[in-house]
């Protein structure tokens, strides 16, 4: 044999490239799409200093009119649109929405300054401000107003604690009659809810009824009247609470001033948290970056959801995961059971099969709007005219309209096929050495299936699951016809009896993205909202894969069938 | 081996005891006779998957409490036969069969019987050991579990009298509760064979039982199976004609579905009647 036929190369040698690249491609931009989110996700929360700068005479991108001067944080940096020689413009952060109008404000780098161009001033005394409204304030302190008449001046060296302390003081509060009003008053304005619908429904029934009956009627409306003035009262002990700590909000205020020259004075109960963030060493960075990125799980949602907390919409998608996998999960693996196991191949399984693969492929929302059809309409109304004729009587529906439940079961619909095809595929993986043991030993098929087969393939069952819950968790099309809204009043799971409430609309984290991005009026103001909740929504579907992976490979190693 | 053959086993008076039992093994070759046959091939028994018949004509009476011996070339029809016994042949859509198979005087083909209380009574070991992904405990107790036998005590003790009686108590008997896949092949074998005869079968068949175990672990089987006929039928189907004249008492040799030659074993390899039984055992072919 000659040299050169042993240095031959193996034949599809090029295709080992060619396979290689489609996977290094697939891997780079799920990469890349993981990073710019998360990067542009995580750095909401990073406090960025604060600059005070000042513009050229003849600037036109001034952001008040009577001064060259303003203040901000640089959330951008960027070569100008449509400039070919390179010049580049900052978009600073400039808050204080109340006063300017705006919150973003693009500055060319060349209309700063000489002195600011080359290096960006950060005075170390300028205060950042979250409040409830109006979104960030920057500003310089001028005083406090303490009660009527006290007033410390921002001179004073010990102000800045005794502000923070009495934001702090305030923040509690809040959280107080906040609890109090959601949870106290929450439960009473539901017991009330409920007499208003008996009382309408009995209503209606008067106007029906024939006049001798009227009396009895009228009575029992005037029984449900005492029992809700009795709940009235008690809400006004509660709602006078709630009013008194209110009002204690308001006792205090601060004054300050902007760079641009405008004074403002808020109460004290309308910040949420005060901080010099150029101030701040790497220790209170990573401390405010953990406060805030907390802040955003834990809190409500406030300002129209562009401020504060997605806390309800992470909850929600949760929640409805988590009953979309225990409606699915069943109905899903009983069918792929009998599909696999007892179904004499033929044209009906056949047919079956077919139609379960091609239900994979409709379009999300077309499960939307049957969910609309069959769950609220045909389902809720049935259920509202069949358990709870209060609710039709009052023209209020109960189950008839969307809610977590029926926005759960239209997308344990919509994944059932998931369930079945990875059903099917586990049970059929189960050596037939195994289930001929099973039957050999005198079990019957049913108990072959229960005992062994369905344990076997459990990891299996995980992996649809898995597959069900990151399609599931993710979608929002069809949950927008069935129950999902864009700020839900009360969580699904609360302390209220029943504590689940599946009736109840919910928020999710998909269609907060959507309604924060594309449905806000300050586009600017929202990007790093979307971006935070996308990071989120990302975040919260794979921890539920991983716990699901978990249990798996937990599974897996229990009935690893490594004899085989 | 002799100690475990001494000790009285209880639980087999309930079992029909033919008269002809205590005869001794004669080293004449003879037919079975009514009262010593516990499984009955008959009446030309035959046996088609579809439209292929893979048994044909086939008329032998397996002994109690012998090793019977099924040999033969591959897809000869000896697993089939095996498999007829304890109707595992049914997973299989389109069979169909002639003649018939009694096991004690009993019809297995009767409609009336339940199939569940044929394999109850007729256990199997297959080829390649098939343990459950469950604990070595659980393993063993379910037949026992299957058929709502949960009384904690008589699981106990079936679990010892089995694991036991096939020679793997004292190999297991620390980790009872730990997973059964964790075991050797030829512990897994043996676990096998004692699931198998948990729920006190009449007849154990065992399909090539040795063929994925090394030559230690096929040993350790060979010695249970001798110890095993006193108070079990055993069909065994094998490759190894070794293994047939060491474990057995009979053997019939099967060629193309039909059965060629059924005897003594010693006198089946030392003295066939046939020229192709000869052929086969010689190794000439097969």
């Amino acid at each position: 044999m000659k040299l050169e036929d042993l240095k031959q190369r193996p034949a599809g040698e090029p295709m080992v490239w060619l396979t290689a690249m489609g996977l290094a491609l697939g891997t780079v931009m799920v990469a890349c799409l993981l990073w710019v989110i998360f990067v542009n996700g995580i750095t909401v929360f990073w406090p960025k200093p604060v600059y005070q700068l000042e513009l050229d005479a003849n600037s036109t991108h001034r952001v008040s009119a009577e001064t060259n001067v303003f203040a901000g944080a640089i959330s951008m940096d960027r070569e100008i649109t449509g400039a070919d020689d390179g010049t580049r413009e900052y978009q600073f952060f400039v808050g204080n929405k109340d006063i300017y109008g705006f919150m973003y404000k693009f500055v060319p780098h060349a209309d700063l300054v000489e002195s600011d161009r080359t290096k960006l001033t950060q005075p170390t005394d300028i205060m950042v401000a979250e409040r409830l409204e109006y979104g960030n304030a920057i500003f310089y302190p001028v005083s406090m107003q303490l009660g009527t008449n006290e007033v410390l001046r921002a001179e004073t060296p010990d102000f800045t604690t005794k502000l923070y302390a009495l934001v702090e003081e305030c923040n509690e509060r809040r959280a107080k009659y906040t609890a109090l009003e959601k949870k106290d008053i929450g439960r009473i304005n539901h017991a009330i809810r409920k007499i208003d619908i008996q009382i309408k429904a009995l209503t209606a029934d008067k106007t029906t009824k024939e006049v001798q009956a009227d009396a009895a009627l009228s009575a029992q409306i005037d029984a449900k009247e005492k029992e809700k003035e009795k709940w009235n009262a008690e809400y006004e002990i509660l709602a006078k609470q709630a009013e008194e700590m209110r009002e204690e909000q308001e006792k205090n205020s601060l004054t300050y001033r902007l760079v641009t020259g405008e004074e403002k004075t808020l109460p004290l109960g309308d910040f949420v948290h005060i901080y010099q963030p150029n101030q701040f060493g790497f220790g209170d960075k990573v401390g405010f970056f953990v406060s805030q990125f907390w802040g955003f799980l834990s809190e409500n949602p406030r300002e129209a959801n562009m401020e504060g907390g997605i806390f309800p919409a992470i909850f929600g998608t949760f929640v409805m995961t988590v009953l979309m996998s225990i409606a699915v999960m069943p109905f899903g693996v009983l069918a792929a059971i009998y599909l696999r196991e007892y179904a004499k191949d033929g044209l009906f399984v056949r047919g079956v099969r077919i139609a379960v693969n091609n239900l994979a492929g409709v379009p999300s929302i077309v499960f939307g709007a049957f969910g609309v059809g069959f769950f609220i309409y045909m389902a809720g109304g049935t259920i509202d005219r069949l358990f709870f004729p209060d609710y039709v009587a009052s023209k209020v529906p109960y189950f008839g309209t969307g809610g977590i439940l029926w926005a759960s079961l239209t997308l344990a619909l919509m994944t059932v096929p998931v369930v079945v095809v990875s059903t099917e595929e586990a049970l059929a993986a189960v050596p037939r050495a195994v289930r001929e043991g099973a039957l050999a030993c005198g079990a019957s098929k049913w108990q072959t299936i229960q005992r062994v087969v369905l344990p076997a393939s459990a990891p299996g069952l995980l992996t649809g699951l898995i597959l069900a819950m990151a399609r599931g968790a993710g979608e929002v099309a069809p949950l927008m016809l069935v129950g999902v809204v864009k700020l839900a009043p009360e969580l699904p799971i609360d302390s209220v009896a029943p504590f689940i409430h599946l009736d109840y609309k919910f928020m999710h984290l998909g269609f907060h993205i959507y309604d924060v991005g594309f449905q806000s009026p300050d586009s600017e103001a929202a990007k790093p909202m979307v971006f935070a909740t996308t990071f989120l929504l990302i975040l919260l579907v794979v921890v539920m894969n991983l716990a699901a992976i978990l249990i798996r490979n937990h599974l897996k190693k229990k009935y690893s069938t490594s004899a085989f | 081996m002799t100690t475990l053959m001494s000790e009285p086993e209880t639980q087999e008076t309930s079992k029909p005891q033919p008269a002809g039992q205590t005869a001794a093994e004669s080293t004449e070759d003879k037919a079975v006779n009514d009262s010593e046959t516990l499984i009955d091939v008959k009446d030309n028994f035959g046996f088609n998957y579809g439209s292929t018949q893979v048994l044909f004509d086939l008329n032998l009476r397996i002994p109690n409490r012998k090793v019977t011996a099924l040999i033969g070339p591959s897809g000869c029809g000896k697993s089939t036969l095996l498999r007829c016994f304890n109707r595992m042949n049914d997973l299989i859509d389109g069979i169909s069969h002639t003649g018939d198979i009694t096991i004690g005087g009993q019809s297995i083909f009767d409609p009336a019987l339940e199939i569940i209380s044929l394999r109850k009574k007729v256990g199997m070991v297959f080829q390649k050991y098939n343990p459950f992904p469950k604990t070595i405990y659980e393993n063993v107790v379910f037949s026992l579990r299957v058929s709502g036998r949960n009384n904690k005590a008589l699981l106990d003790e079936t679990v010892e009298r089995s694991l036991r009686r096939s020679a793997l108590w004292d190999e297991v008997k620390d980790r009872l509760h730990e997973s059964a896949l964790g075991l050797s092949g030829g512990q897994m074998q043996r676990l096998c064979i004692a699931r198998a005869i948990a729920n006190e079968p009449e007849v154990i068949l065992m399909d090539e039982p040795c063929s994925a175990l090394d030559p230690i672990a096929t040993g350790k089987i060979e010695e249970l199976i001798d110890e095993l006929k006193t108070d079990y039928t055993i069909v065994i189907v094998t490759h190894n004609m070794q293994q047939a004249t060491r474990v057995s008492d009979r053997t019939a040799f099967f060629y193309l579905g039909k059965l060629i030659e059924y005897g003594e074993t010693t006198k089946l390899f030392t003295n066939p009647q046939e020229k192709r039984t000869e052929d086969y055992v010689s190794g000439r072919f097969g």
